[in-house]
């Protein structure tokens, strides 16, 4: 499958501009989602290929407009569903139940 | 101060990684203290400070070198360093004739045992599209300037196989324990887009 991960050689990006000194994870947000994402691997219901090919399996648009957590969410979150771990509703609930949470 | 050049998340990105961890946890899929204890390991513990090691002792014990480039896994075991996008590994001498470069088109594949976690640029869409036809240009933005007689060779990592590039040892380093010589060993230079420090140039 074409997507747009494959990016060898493509013309157009610009500039590197590689980050002097940049932190491990620039967000909580980022350390939660890395962390999930390996403690899952390790149930062995998927391997390597598998996880990559569900982050690539992103619209290409989002693909490049998205960073790379982004990526790794999106993944894991088509697998967790493809895997029978959770339901589309479960994680729409409880985003709505967290945010409102976090209004009060 | 630095800058990071990634996009700022999807407004609902946040919400949804809260969301499947509290659902994952509920469902004691996952251990709270498991996932601490991971990001706690490669935000503090494993990390190029690894990878300057091994090739601190490729620099200063030729029967090492010569081990660490016919069978790197297994030389970097030697050292301790071991586990999860580390499991086959190739290292790749740089010398006066070749220097050698490493990307991952496809994705951001990374030696994690001798490196850590890769940098945002490493895994950003122009590193990965334009070092594999434009490594020369690449390396000037990273302030890296070779003779036009050196060889580059660009390596594109793959899920299975990581590369490492070993440095060459600067000048004036004879007198250096493996420790300082350790300190010269930047994570570009052993990704290939930089070089090891000077010992005079270093503050």
């Amino acid at each position: 499958m074409n997507g747009a991960h494959d990016l060898g050689g493509m013309h157009g990006f610009g500039p590197i501009n590689p980050a002097v000194d940049e932190p491990v994870f620039h967000e909580e947000w980022e350390r939660r989602a890395f962390a999930i994402t390996l403690a899952m691997g390790s149930h062995g219901k998927w391997n390597l290929d598998m996880s990559r090919y569900a982050r690539e399996s992103m619209e290409p648009g989002e693909y490049l407009s998205t960073s790379y957590y982004e990526h790794w969410i999106h993944g894991l979150e088509l697998l967790l569903l493809e895997k029978g771990f959770l339901t589309e509703d479960e994680i729409q609930q409880r985003m709505t139940d967290i945010a409102t949470q976090e209004k009060t | 101060m630095s800058k990071h050049h990634h996009t700022d998340p999807l407004p609902d990105t946040v919400l949804r990684v809260k969301a499947l961890e509290s659902l994952l946890v509920e469902k004691g899929l996952v251990d709270p203290a498991a996932l601490d204890e991971l990001i706690e390991t490669y935000e503090t513990k494993v990390g190029p400070r690894n990878g300057a090691q091994v090739v601190a002792k490729a620099w200063t014990d030729p029967e090492y070198k010569q081990r660490l480039l016919e069978n790197a896994t297994d030389a970097i075991v030697e050292l301790g360093f071991e586990g999860r996008q580390g499991e086959n590994m190739v290292v790749l001498e740089n010398t006066n004739e070749v220097h050698n470069m490493v990307v991952c088109t496809l994705c951001s594949c990374y030696p994690w045992p001798v490196l850590g976690l890769p940098p945002v640029w490493y895994k950003s869409a122009p590193y990965r599209a334009r070092s594999v036809i434009d490594p020369r240009g690449v390396l000037q933005e990273f302030d890296v300037e070779l003779p036009e007689t050196t060889t580059i060779r660009v390596w594109d990592s793959t899920a299975e196989i990581r590369y490492m590039v070993l440095p060459q040892r600067p000048a004036g380093t004879e007198n250096l324990s493996e420790e300082q010589l350790a300190d010269l060993v930047t994570r570009n230079s052993m990704i290939g887009t930089g070089l090891a420090l000077d010992p005079e140039s270093k503050e």
